[in-house]
């Protein structure tokens, strides 16, 4: 039973960030068309959004290391702990909460300047030519954070207060039942966050005519309604929720360059099984393929199957697309 | 008519014949004409060119970062720059400070990507089109494998960086290639005594394997020495190379009855293993009415560092710490400190010893030859490189030497102090007859 319930959280916690990276991506060709390949590059740069502010708060003072006598060693002491004492120090602890603050604008900002500056051109061009564009500015960012950051993974800490394990065990009457309590943080975080843009779109006009638009972008456009300029928003919307999903990544994974190529494969798995362009589909996906994915590890199944674990998202693709053609919630 | 025809039609067809020839002969890489030169890529120059093939992305970026910072002192050392580090207190030495045989040394760097292929691409490159004469580097087993063997096809040696499976000088050694690193057998042998001493003989393991060929031979190697003690193997679950997030394969761990988790994984792998484990409350288990452990059998300075607090109080092995207090390690430490304002890692440490052993064999045999280079190392016998007495065992390719059982130090002294050394289990205990892990030199291709 135990066993059960931590497979069950294990596969809810990875699939809130599929869902969350394969949300933003439907979002993206639903409204625009356009299949987005820069998407985890675009998770990625969230990611970096909080290294970068994990570095500007630890800007440190180098002092000499009197402990080490072979050469000249530095200790580093933050500069916000010189001079805020205990508050300079729980501010650095908490670089990852004020990174979703701080993400929210720089996401927003770098979502308008990718569709204004290169997406926007090729509406209207075929898929092949949208997926090579987005590709390639894909490349371009992971270089640029590459020469920037260098390629090793950075660590970035939870809050002390929630780096360890709750103790979940004791709402079930099971003994010693544990789970780290940021990854429980970001399963809530994410359907937080999906909540939020489904309720943006169904409760407010905007997401209404963003809805029409969607349906039928020229009847709404002869109503008078400048559709064009809503979808740029949603561009900038998808840029957040993918943003915010690297942010709050960061402690379960130490990012580097790599990471949002890493995602972005499995994503469009779960867009596709999803339904493309369909958003519940794209959420129920990331969490089925979560789970399953998070089952098909446990070792009585990989007895039996030897490395099942590795190909379950793709095979269950394949089945799926077998059966289902446009997706679990696809419309012909 | 005919017979002029015919003849002009012959000359036609010999000219052909001999321009096809030919026009392949220029093509061929000079890789396959060995005839061409005494060996491949012998330095005519003022300059000899060494091949650095390290991982600057992937899984090892952090040891080939540190490797690669080691090759370039190495090359200062030998060229008779900056304080002379290791020069000054290895035995015998046949190197001068003035190159290798007098030619300046000089080095061209490749990306392995932690990658067999990409890191043989990278090897033919250096040997091909920059005319290195000996290549060197690697932080995994799988990648120096794949380019020892190409280094005994084409013909120039292979001096491994970091690679600890047995298999690198067990079933596929090659006369080419040398490991000065240990391995997952000697890693066994030195850690089960420190195992049950602090354990006890009544343990229940759970390994988490990186899934290539160095995952494979320690998880053989521990449970090998493990189970030999009394302890039982719950479970051994393989796991994809730079999986990242763990989480999927350590939740089954903590019911599965086990008391003790090995990692058998390295590098970030390790970090984010261990990180994970720790997450998931595992160090602070009690089964079998025991305290549950967790022991990560190679170990480094750099893994402890990215692994921060986790890796307080647990038990490992490593080739060589900064913190040795013979005479070539304090040489070296210096050396690299002054440079880079850090101490030197496990990894840095061997790529540097392996480019001086390298230069010095070919000063001992008088040419870059490589048959005549590897029969200098063949049995060479060295001390003051910071691991105590060693040798170039000739059977095998493999040094020997004493080994370090190191446990993640509880009270740093410094930011640096990370390692604690436990026990350094003498070359007797840790040796094993060249036989036992198969393999077959076979004969210098030069």
């Amino acid at each position: 039973m135990d066993a059960f319930l931590l497979q069950i959280l294990n596969g809810l916690d990875k699939g809130g960030a599929y869902a969350l990276i394969a949300l933003g991506l439907t979002l993206v060709f639903g409204t625009l068309g356009v299949v987005n390949f820069a998407h985890g590059a675009l998770f990625m740069l969230g990611a970096f959004v909080a290294v970068s502010v994990q570095n500007l708060l630890t800007i440190s003072k180098k002092v000499k290391d009197e402990s080490i006598t072979f050469f000249d060693a530095y200790k580093e002491t933050p500069y916000l702990e010189i001079w805020w004492g205990d508050t300079g120090t729980a501010l650095i602890d908490y670089a990852v909460p004020i990174s979703i603050v701080i993400a929210i604008p720089v996401m927003l900002l770098i979502g308008l300047a990718v569709e204004r500056g290169l997406v926007r051109h090729f509406y209207k061009r075929e898929h092949a030519d949208q997926i090579l564009v987005t590709f390639g500015l894909a490349i371009v960012l992971q270089e640029i954070i590459k020469a920037n950051y260098g390629a090793n993974p950075i660590p970035v800490g939870a809050p002390d207060i929630v780096a360890g394990s709750a103790n979940i065990g004791a709402l079930f009457g099971i003994e010693g039942l544990v789970y780290p309590w940021w990854r429980m943080i970001y399963l809530l975080f994410s359907l937080a966050i999906i909540a939020g843009v489904f309720a943006f779109l169904h409760l407010t006009t905007f997401g209404m005519v963003v809805r029409a638009g969607m349906h039928d972008r020229e009847t709404v456009g002869l109503l008078g309604i400048n559709i064009e300029r809503r979808f740029t928003i949603i561009f900038g919307l998808a840029t957040i929720v993918v943003g915010l999903a690297g942010v709050m990544y960061t402690p379960i994974l130490p990012p580097d360059y790599h990471m949002g190529m890493d995602f972005l494969v499995l994503s469009f798995v779960v867009v596709v099984v999803g339904g493309m362009g369909s958003l519940p589909g794209a959420v129920a996906a990331g969490f089925l393929l979560g789970i399953l994915q998070s089952f098909f590890s446990m070792n009585e199944v990989k007895s039996i199957l030897p490395g099942i674990d590795q190909i379950i998202i793709y095979l269950i693709a394949v089945i799926i697309l077998l059966v289902r053609p446009r997706g679990l919630m696809g419309k012909d | 008519m005919t017979k002029n025809s015919k003849t002009t039609n012959e000359s036609r067809r010999d000219f052909l014949k001999i321009t096809a020839v030919g026009g392949l002969a220029a093509s061929a890489p000079m890789i396959f004409m060995k005839n061409a030169h005494a060996y491949v890529n012998e330095p005519k120059g003022a300059t000899v060119t060494l091949g650095f093939n390290v991982p600057q992305t992937g899984a090892y970026a952090d040891e080939g970062a540190d490797e690669l910072r080691a090759y370039k002192l190495a090359v200062k050392h030998l060229n008779g720059e900056g304080d002379g580090g290791l020069l000054n207190t290895m035995k015998p030495l046949s190197l001068k400070g003035s190159g290798i045989l007098g030619k300046k040394v000089q080095y061209v760097t490749g990306d392995t990507q932690t990658k067999s292929d990409a890191a043989r691409a990278s090897a033919k490159r250096m040997i091909e089109k920059d005319g290195a004469v000996m290549i060197t580097g690697g932080s995994s087993s799988g990648v120096a494998i794949a380019v020892q063997s190409l280094c005994q096809e084409a013909g120039v040696i292979f001096m491994a960086g970091l690679t600890h499976s047995n298999d690198t000088t067990g079933k596929d050694k090659r006369k080419h290639g040398f490991r000065h690193f240990f391995n997952t057998e000697m890693s066994g042998a030195a850690l089960a005594p420190i195992l049950e001493k602090e354990f006890g003989k009544d343990r229940v393991a759970y390994h988490l394997t990186a899934d290539y060929t160095w995952g494979w031979s320690q998880e053989g190697s521990i449970k090998k020495y493990t189970e030999a003690l009394g302890w039982k193997t719950q479970s051994a679950v393989r796991t994809p190379l730079g999986a990242g997030d763990f989480s999927q394969y350590i939740t089954p761990v903590l019911n599965s009855g086990a008391d003790v988790l090995v990692l058998n994984h390295y590098g970030k792998d390790m970090v984010n293993s261990l990180t994970q484990a720790v997450q998931f409350g595992l160090r602070d288990k009690q089964v079998n009415g025991k305290d549950f452990q967790i022991v990560v059998p190679l170990f480094s300075r750099l893994m402890a560092q990215g692994a921060g607090e986790n890796i307080k109080g647990i038990f490992g092995s490593t080739n060589w710490n900064w913190s040795l207090k013979d005479a070539g390690s304090q040489a070296f430490v210096k050396s690299f400190g002054a440079e880079y304002g850090f101490p030197p890692s496990q990894a840095a440490h061997t790529c540097y010893v392996q480019t001086l052993l390298y230069a010095n064999a070919c000063e001992m045999a008088g040419t870059f030859n490589p048959c005549d280079v590897i029969a200098a190392l063949e049995g060479f016998k060295f001390d003051g490189m910071g691991n105590g007495p060693t040798e170039y065992r000739a059977e095998d390719h493999q040094c020997f030497k004493d080994v370090l059982v190191v446990r993640g130090n509880e009270n740093p002294s410094s930011q640096f102090d990370l390692l604690e050394v436990v026990d350094i289990t003498p070359r007797a205990k840790v040796e094993y007859p060249a036989s036992m892990l198969g393999g077959d030199l076979g004969s210098c291709n030069a």
